[in-house]
């Protein structure tokens, strides 16, 4: 079966340009979609489940680095392989260190024609090897969700999150009508992500404010507030268990709430007995 | 930048120890000038050596009672008046000086007599032990040349001092030039803008060579931005189209802009690409990071003998990371017109009224005569 690759790229002429190019020098490669944002990119891709994709960095809504991250989290376990993901940027320096660092392929805007077919062969080479060792999956999302963990620690600072001023937030300032309420960071129990607001939950309520999480979590203590997943954020001493099904999987309970979190494959080893 | 002052002021104590040293050694040789002059006048009784001797004595003496007095003054009083006006270096004030003089000579003559008499076994008398009129002539002899070395140290200081502070401001005033040329010429803008150029040469080569001369007029525009004082508003609206134009080749139907210009206030003079970080910020910051894009909206309009020039967007709005005119474009905005107009002009960021963007808008006086914009 010929490969099959996804492009995802906010600048239209960009994207056709680049599917123009990747027609020329990798003419069995078919572009099955072409997405404008972060958010379709990591849908389509679950849903077309692509050998090669194309992330451009800068994105509306989503970066590319959190689809790719997104996608890394909620790629299932035991179906097709892993998407190769190729990067695509204009200048980036930080980001560019990182891929250095993390063996990640990317591609310079404006896209040198030599450039691109280099990555292809790369790529051709990769789906080759990965044919030859037969199906599975274990192998490369393994690889990916290794060298991501590297790459989000290192390319914070290119994804714009400012660096962590002075001292970590002490009180969390969440408005509801006209009230403040003033909810000491102590009695939060977790913090997760929804939409472009964070639900604060502490042992008796919740709470909503209106700071995205990637804004918020560089003013946290990193020692005692531990990310589980791209969407929570969980304080360590509040942990009662953790489980580890026979998938993998692992989940938390807390002590005072009923609920359970899932912690994202990037972050499981956080967790491990002594 | 007052940090910056401060720790000007504040020269690192290694320095400080550095420049004292320096001006005893050439209070030395000062005291060797004065021995010299003193023995071929042969105001001195005893030898050339002698003469010597007592002259460095003293002079070391005076000098040290005066510019560690001095130095004790100054530091003590930069906390009661932290000055913000010319550099003064480190000159406690007249009052201060002609007291520390006065004193210093007196105790220093006497230090330095009595250090001499000491070194050479002699019993020259001091000024606390001698008649008066002796008294009198040798002060006169020990303060002229402390007067003449203070006044000389004094004036050196103030000069370098007053060079260091026109550098610093000349500095300044680069380091800002820079900057804004870096927002302007961002690289990710720039990179992104020639490869879409690139791609829109192999479809369309009119389109691309049209956005290539856009391209060449905004490059023009930014890198001769401060050569010409102010330009009509005609020029500043093109100079605006060239910019979005450059933005929604890359952004598509994501962009959509309106341009609202008056045959009134055509012709209006402002100072060029005012107008600009107003522009840029509602593209990087509020239409660029939204998924669905959104509309800009440029308008100008006369009020009596008010320019209002509004820029407004539908974007995401200001974050809580940049509050109102944090941004470093905005606030360059805001210097700008300060420094133009004064009291004159203003200049307002807000959230757009009635959902979400920014409206950033900006009050100058209308004027079509250079002479009359020019204070």
């Amino acid at each position: 079966m010929n490969p099959r690759a996804l492009i995802a790229e906010d600048e239209p002429l960009l994207a056709a340009s680049l599917a123009t190019e990747l027609k020329r020098t990798w003419p069995e490669l078919a572009i099955v979609a072409s997405v404008g944002n972060g958010e379709s990119a990591v849908e389509s891709a679950l849903a077309l489940s692509p050998e090669v994709a194309f992330f451009d960095i800068r994105m509306p809504g989503m970066s590319g680095l959190e689809a790719a991250r997104a996608l890394a989290e909620d790629w299932p376990e035991d179906g097709a392989p892993f998407p190769l993901i190729v990067f695509v940027t204009a200048y980036d320096q930080y980001a560019l260190e990182a891929f250095d660092r993390a063996a990640f392929d990317y591609v310079l805007k404006p896209v040198q024609p030599a450039r691109l077919a280099q990555t292809c062969e790369r790529l051709r080479q990769a789906l080759q090897v990965r044919g030859a060792e037969a199906s599975g999956n274990g192998g490369e999302l393994g690889r990916v969700v290794e060298q991501l963990r590297g790459l989000l620690g290192a390319s914070a600072l290119a994804m714009g999150v400012p660096p962590p001023s002075g001292q970590p937030l002490q009180v969390i300032q969440a408005g509801s009508g006209n009230a403040i309420h003033m909810v000491p960071i102590g009695d939060v129990l977790y913090f997760e992500a929804a939409d472009k607001y964070v639900r604060v939950i502490t042992a008796v309520r919740e709470h909503l404010i209106r700071t995205a999480l990637r804004e918020l979590l560089p003013m946290l203590d990193a020692s005692h507030f531990w990310q589980i997943h791209r969407g929570t954020v969980v304080r360590a001493d509040a942990i009662g268990s953790v489980l580890r099904d026979e998938a993998g999987k692992v989940t938390l309970t807390l002590r005072g709430r009923p609920e359970k979190l899932v912690v994202s494959r990037l972050y499981t080893h956080l967790f491990k007995a002594m | 930048m007052n940090a910056a002052r401060a720790t000007a002021l504040a020269a690192p104590a290694e320095q400080r120890w550095r420049g004292f040293a320096l001006r005893g050694l050439k209070t030395a040789i000062a005291g060797v000038g004065v021995a010299i002059c003193l023995w071929t006048l042969t105001l001195t009784r005893g030898g050339f050596m002698t003469t010597l001797v007592y002259s460095i004595s003293i002079s070391l003496m005076c000098w040290l009672f005066i510019d560690g007095a001095r130095s004790l003054a100054v530091h003590r009083r930069p906390a009661a008046e932290p000055s913000h006006h010319a550099p003064r270096g480190r000159w406690p004030g007249w009052a201060w000086m002609v007291a520390i003089v006065g004193i210093g000579a007196v105790l220093g003559y006497a230090a330095g007599n009595e250090i001499a008499n000491q070194l050479l076994g002699l019993n020259e008398p001091g000024p606390f032990n001698s008649s008066w009129r002796q008294t009198i002539s040798l002060l006169v002899l020990a303060l002229v040349p402390a007067m003449t070395i203070t006044y000389f140290f004094q004036s050196r200081e103030v000069i370098s001092a007053q060079r260091a502070e026109v550098e610093r401001a000349q500095r300044q005033a680069a380091e800002q030039q820079l900057m804004l040329l870096e927002s302007q010429l961002e690289p990710h803008m720039l990179f992104n803008t020639l490869a879409n150029l690139r791609a829109l040469i192999g479809v369309d080569a009119d389109r691309a060579q049209a956005m290539l001369d856009r391209l060449i007029a905004f490059l023009r525009a930014s890198l001769a931005g401060s050569r010409e004082r102010f330009h009509p508003l005609a020029d500043e609206f093109s100079r605006l189209a060239d910019y979005l134009a450059l933005m929604q080749i890359r952004m598509g139907p994501r962009l959509q802009m309106r341009f609202e210009l008056p045959p009134e206030v055509a012709a209006a003079l402002v100072p060029p690409l005012l107008l600009q970080p107003l522009v840029e910020n509602s593209i990087k910051h509020g239409l660029e990071p939204k998924v669905a894009g959104g509309r800009i909206e440029v308008v100008a309009r006369r009020e009596g003998d008010v320019l209002v020039i509004s820029v407004r967007d539908d974007g995401i709005g200001p974050g809580p990371e940049t509050p109102s005119g944090a941004s470093f474009g905005l606030a360059h905005v805001r210097e700008r017109l300060a420094t133009l107009y004064g009291a004159r002009a203003s200049f307002a960021f807000e959230p757009a009224g009635g959902g979400e963007g920014t409206l950033a808008s900006v009050r100058l006086p209308f004027t079509t005569e250079t002479a009359k914009v020019a204070p």
